[in-house]
């Protein structure tokens, strides 16, 4: 049963051995909820950040929330750090909007970039008031107070000392703070004064994970795992096919199922709900609805998509680099090059399909998600039912892995309309079919880069045309139910990203344009899109990459100098290339000179990426079996430069699934569709990578505790698709153009030996 | 509906059921168990697996009445924080996990592997596992964990 008063939280102590401690974060949390009930919690106010319990006990407050990336532990480090307590008293209270201000969505690798400073700010401020307040009680100046975890001490007088709690116990600090900016660019208390980086204890250190233990248990709570008195199941009954409509809905069809409470029609949403959930299951498959002949129609093929993003006219030409004149200096070219590089359309596929539990009583709403965002679920949840954000509240609960989706934003909107139509707790539970069917998608991408080079073999002329689809599911649009049951969209959708074009580098003529390409659509279609990990810049990174390297190859440089080259004055992507490459123990060499041994050619291949400060570099080391087509990825080393690194081991984590994930991405991974709909609704058709494709992993971290800590989440994924295109290069001599790389793609790229387009 | 007596974790548990629905459900709703996860609903991720009689079952597949006098074992049968099994506290030591959503099954699969076999090598895991999906890429971790487990086990 869901219960919010008492928490147990279990952790890790010392090396090797479980330690187990139970704490009691009642009392804080009823009060702050109790104050908070009028009124949301303000960021000008401590309170609403920190609270310290009379067993020394920390509660954090945060929208953040944990998507399995660790964030939790990291954000609870940097508190635990600047407010100098052990970190086994931090508890993160997190994405409950009743209790937290709002942070912005947990997204984009920004969480240790801009909430952790927002909530080391608020413990420098909690800090300099506990301060305060225990100068005066040990009546001396505050300079002569030091802490050590969460004790304070008058200098020279052992027993002259106070603790937080003994200070603050279960009282509110009520301390006003400064705060400007919302969401990801607030600040607070920005010129208070912090701990200097060389002081650091906890930071920088590889703490265990606080939620792991339970999670390998069975203790752990998902969204899937809520339940509620009186709760029931629901499940939606999507279209069969794209912007289909439901015409006719023959309730007696599931009349011998026993235990169904209601069949619920809004619109053209349709859903049922039952006292079971397999109830709710049989239900679901066995209703008989006709459904109408579909008014719109997606592209029917891959060519017609790729043809579609090519001659359609953008709305938005966002221009990256414009430097001299790219069209003029390619012209005058000595040699030219250029190719066109095509990214499908791809899942985010969580593990755990969307699931989440709605309480809807009259005007008032609660729901459990696994929402990157519960601010926006909130918002989301007020525009479709049209009851006052104030009367919702929406508590997180972890989900499977997202990398970005926004179906867990789906899911309550789901419950809600379910909920408000049988006046219960219901939970929405979506099938496979549902997840891999309509989940909002990673967007294909068509890339074409053009380069020109001057008789003395300089690359002059860069000229990079991206061409995809912005996310029809952001920037304020209806999800899936508002669609169905009417809402228009507010907006042609949010940028897919810039970043991977090659502006790493420095060309005297260079150009760089990403271009949206109208998509979002009112009615609901299968091919909506979102962010998916590390939005866009896989394919512009491969585009961008793979003709760097094509040029290096036909001018026999060495696919690693001519980075180096022209990377110029770029400090970090130099030393994360150089870094990479030492690991790797490459050797200078022109692609593909790789030894041939029968069937199978092994190459190497490198690529770099930058984003939003965190910058990497990958060297691929694969085998191509010429005869069969399949590309084994034997080993990727990386190096990674984020900044200051706030936990080592969970960035690691990190990057060996960004890198895995890369590997599954480049080789396997296309959504397949029909003008109707999408034909990959399991995991059999959308195979991922396994445990025998999974290749070694060598990861170098470059820790730069001069500067702030930048996102880790996603950037080590997007050098991984060029670095395994130019390996397969060097081993096989053939340029593979597209993703996925099949071995139907590789056959056929080396029986045309043209460049590796589709068969 | 019917009457059916399970044996859960060592326990003697009497649901009340349709007897067509898949014991994950049972699980899940009847008895609030969180070890067994629904993943796919299609014996194809492995999320939901509990060991019957000694072997892995795709529990999201298997009906109820299919479980009547068999022993099964969930994740929570294993161990808890306080007291994990040895592979519970490898993954720990491993930090062998993301979101964690496929553990269960990477953990009870290993179980069995095991005890099968208490000195796997590395393609001997890949092989049991190779049906268990994980999305966020922990399967170099997980093979770390199963394999400090083998050499932990006494």
């Amino acid at each position: 049963m869901e219960t919010s008063t008492i928490s147990r939280r279990e952790l890790l102590k010392g090396t090797g051995a479980l330690v187990v401690s139970f704490s009691l974060f009642g009392s804080v949390s009823r009060a702050l909820a109790q104050a908070a009930a009028g009124g949301e919690p303000e960021a000008t106010s401590l309170d609403s950040w920190l609270a310290i319990a009379q067993d020394g006990t920390v509660t954090v407050f945060t929208s953040k929330v944990e998507l399995g990336t660790g964030t939790e532990t990291a954000l609870a480090q940097i508190v635990a750090e600047e407010l100098d307590v052990p970190f086994s008293r931090i508890h993160m209270e997190a994405g409950d909007t009743s209790k937290s201000v709002d942070q912005a969505v947990t997204a984009a690798s920004r969480t240790i970039e801009r909430a952790g400073p927002q909530l080391r700010q608020a413990a420098a401020v909690a800090r300099r008031e506990l301060l305060r307040q225990a100068s005066e009680r040990l009546n001396a100046p505050a300079d002569q107070l030091t802490v050590n975890d969460g004790v304070i001490s008058a200098s020279g007088a052992s027993v002259r000392k106070v603790s937080y709690s003994e200070l603050v116990g279960d009282k509110r600090f009520n301390v006003k703070m400064e705060a400007s900016g919302f969401g990801w660019d607030l600040k607070i208390s920005p010129d208070v004064p912090v701990k200097n980086v060389k002081d650091y204890k906890i930071v920088g250190t590889s703490v265990p994970r606080t939620d792991l233990p339970g999670k390998f248990t069975g203790e752990f709570t998902y969204a899937q795992d809520v339940r509620l008195p009186g709760m029931l199941h629901g499940r939606v009954v999507r279209p069969p096919v794209v912007n289909s409509k439901p015409l006719n809905v023959d309730e007696g069809s599931i009349k011998q199922i026993a235990g169904v409470v209601k069949v619920v029609q809004e619109g053209n949403f349709l859903g049922v709900v039952a006292q079971t959930e397999w109830a709710a299951i049989q239900a679901a498959k066995a209703l008989k609805v006709t459904w109408s002949t579909p008014s719109t129609t997606l592209p029917a093929t891959p060519d017609e998509l790729y043809a579609y993003l090519k001659d359609t006219k953008s709305f938005n030409d966002q221009v990256v680099v414009n430097r001299g004149n790219a069209d003029s200096a390619f012209a005058q070219a000595s040699k030219k090059y250029e190719a066109t590089f095509r990214w499908p359309f791809q899942l985010h596929g969580m593990l755990g399909p969307s699931c989440a539990v709605a309480d809807v009583r009259g005007d008032s709403v609660t729901v459990w998600s696994g929402t990157q965002g519960p601010f926006r679920t909130r918002k989301a949840l007020s525009d479709m039912l049209r009851i006052p954000e104030k009367n919702i509240r929406v508590i997180f609960r972890e989900e499977s892995g997202c990398y970005g989706r926004l179906s867990p934003d789906d899911a309550p909107l789901d419950a809600a309309l379910l909920s408000r139509a049988v006046g219960k707790p219901v939970r929405v539970q979506w099938t496979r079919a549902d997840e891999h069917g309509w989940e909002p998608k990673g967007p294909a991408q068509l890339v074409t880069v053009r380069a020109g080079v001057d008789a003395q073999g300089n690359i002059v002329a860069w000229d990079y045309m991206e061409r995809g689809f912005p996310w029809s599911e952001s920037a304020g649009n209806p999800l899936l139910a508002g669609r169905q049951i009417g809402m228009k969209n507010v907006s042609p959708g949010q940028s897919n990203g810039t970043a991977g074009g090659g502006e790493a580098y420095e060309f005297e003529n260079q150009r760089i344009i990403a271009a949206l390409i109208p998509w979002s659509q009112d009615t609901p279609t299968p091919l909506r899109t979102s962010n998916l990990r590390a939005p866009g810049d896989l394919a512009r990174t491969f585009a961008s990459e793979s003709l760097l390297d094509e040029i290096a190859a036909d001018l026999h440089v060495d696919p690693v100098q001519i980075r180096l080259r022209y990377l110029k004055n770029n400090k970090r992507v130099t030393e994360v290339l150089v870094a990479a490459t030492q690991a790797a123990k490459w050797k200078e060499h022109v692609s593909h000179s790789a030894p041939v041994s029968g069937s199978k050619a092994m190459g190497r291949g490198v690529s770099v990426s930058g984003r939003d400060g965190t910058v990497t570099a990958a060297v691929a080391e694969v085998e191509v079996d010429k005869s069969s087509g399949e590309i084994t990825i034997k080993r990727v080393t990386l190096a990674h430069d984020c900044g200051l690194i706030v936990n080592p081991d969970g960035l690691r984590n990190q990057i060996e699934g960004n890198i895995i994930q890369g590997v599954s991405r480049t080789l396997l991974e296309e959504v397949r569709f029909d003008a109707q709909g999408v034909k990959n609704l399991d995991w059999v058709s959308y195979p991922i990578v396994t445990f025998r494709r999974v290749p070694d992993i060598q990861i170098v971290l470059l820790n730069r505790k001069e500067m702030p800590a930048l996102g880790g989440g996603e950037p080590s994924t997007v050098p991984v698709p060029a670095a395994i295109a130019n390996a397969v290069y060097d081993a096989i001599g053939v340029r593979m153009r597209e993703v996925p790389m099949t071995p139907q793609k590789v056959q056929a790229s080396l029986r045309s030996k043209a460049p590796g387009q589709r068969a | 509906m019917a009457q059916i007596t399970l044996h859960v974790n060592g326990k003697a548990r009497m649901v009340d059921s349709d007897p067509t629905t898949p014991l994950l459900y049972v699980l899940r709703d009847d008895l609030e168990l969180h070890g067994p996860r629904f993943g796919c609903g299609l014996s194809q991720c492995g999320a939901c697996t509990v060991i019957i009689d000694g072997n892995t079952v795709r529990s999201c597949s298997f009906p109820v009445s299919s479980a009547k006098n068999k022993q099964i074992t969930t994740l929570e049968g294993l161990g808890t924080v306080a007291r994990p099994h040895v592979l519970q506290r490898a993954f720990v030591e491993e930090q062998a996990a993301q979101c964690g959503y496929c553990m269960n099954g990477m953990i009870m699969t290993a179980k069995v592997l095991l005890d099968k076999n208490p000195h796997p090598g590395d393609d001997d895991i890949k092989r049991a596992l190779e049906g268990n999906l994980c999305r966020c890429g922990s399967h170099l971790r997980v093979m770390r964990a199963i394999k400090r487990a083998a050499s932990e086990r006494v």
